[in-house]
């Protein structure tokens, strides 16, 4: 039972990661590609490592887990955000230089 | 089939979705047409590579490998926001120059 169990985790997780490398590649431009990898990537990657918690079953690796899956909750909307700001003062500045150059 | 057989099968099926999606990021890497782009598909292949740890551990038992997952997470954030700072910088300085 806990072999099933364990298999619907890793099977889901890698779906939803395989969701999020499609999205990478198919989304039209920097803010949605970037949505896609957030959400769907983070989620895949942590149903992945909580079906790992629960197969190898010991205190410390369990705490591991959680640790990671924390951290990566905590940093990746920080990491989106910058690189989200960057692209969109780089979207703004190319079309300044547009308008200054039609006028 | 038994439910061991099954748990053997279904990482084995892991193995291959997570590589897949790993191939399919390196892609966006490598024809991204902005800087950004390519911070984000090294973000997501960064994601991609700390499942393929947790995949590993449970493939061969080795739980050292939940510490390369760690890891991985602490330095990737800290390569995304540098390399974000570095695009904005880049973006300030190129638009203070008078040409």
């Amino acid at each position: 039972m806990i072999n099933i169990i364990i298999s619907v985790f890793l099977l889901l997780g890698s779906f939803f990661a395989l969701i999020a490398a499609i999205g990478v590649l198919r989304l039209p431009d920097v803010l949605t590609r970037m949505h896609a990898s957030t959400k769907a990537g983070i989620l895949g990657s942590s149903l992945i490592l909580i079906g790992g918690a629960i197969y190898l079953q010991e205190t410390e690796i369990t705490v591991r887990v959680i640790a990671i899956i924390l951290f990566l909750m905590l940093t990746s909307p920080i990491g989106a955000h910058m690189i989200g700001r960057a692209s969109v003062r780089d979207l703004q500045s190319k079309k300044d230089i547009i308008k200054d150059n039609s006028q | 089939m038994t439910s061991a057989e099954f748990l053997d099968l279904s990482v084995y099926a892991t193995f291959v979705m997570v590589m897949l999606s790993l191939a399919i990021a390196f892609v966006r890497l490598a024809l991204g047409p902005t800087l950004a782009d390519r911070v984000v598909a090294l973000d997501m292949m960064t994601v991609t590579i700390i499942a393929v740890c947790g995949v590993a551990a449970v493939a061969t038992g080795v739980y050292a490998l939940l510490d390369v997952a760690l890891v991985l997470a602490l330095v990737g954030f800290l390569a995304t926001v540098a390399l974000a700072r570095f695009a904005e910088r880049r973006e300030a300085r190129q638009k203070g120059d008078p040409q």
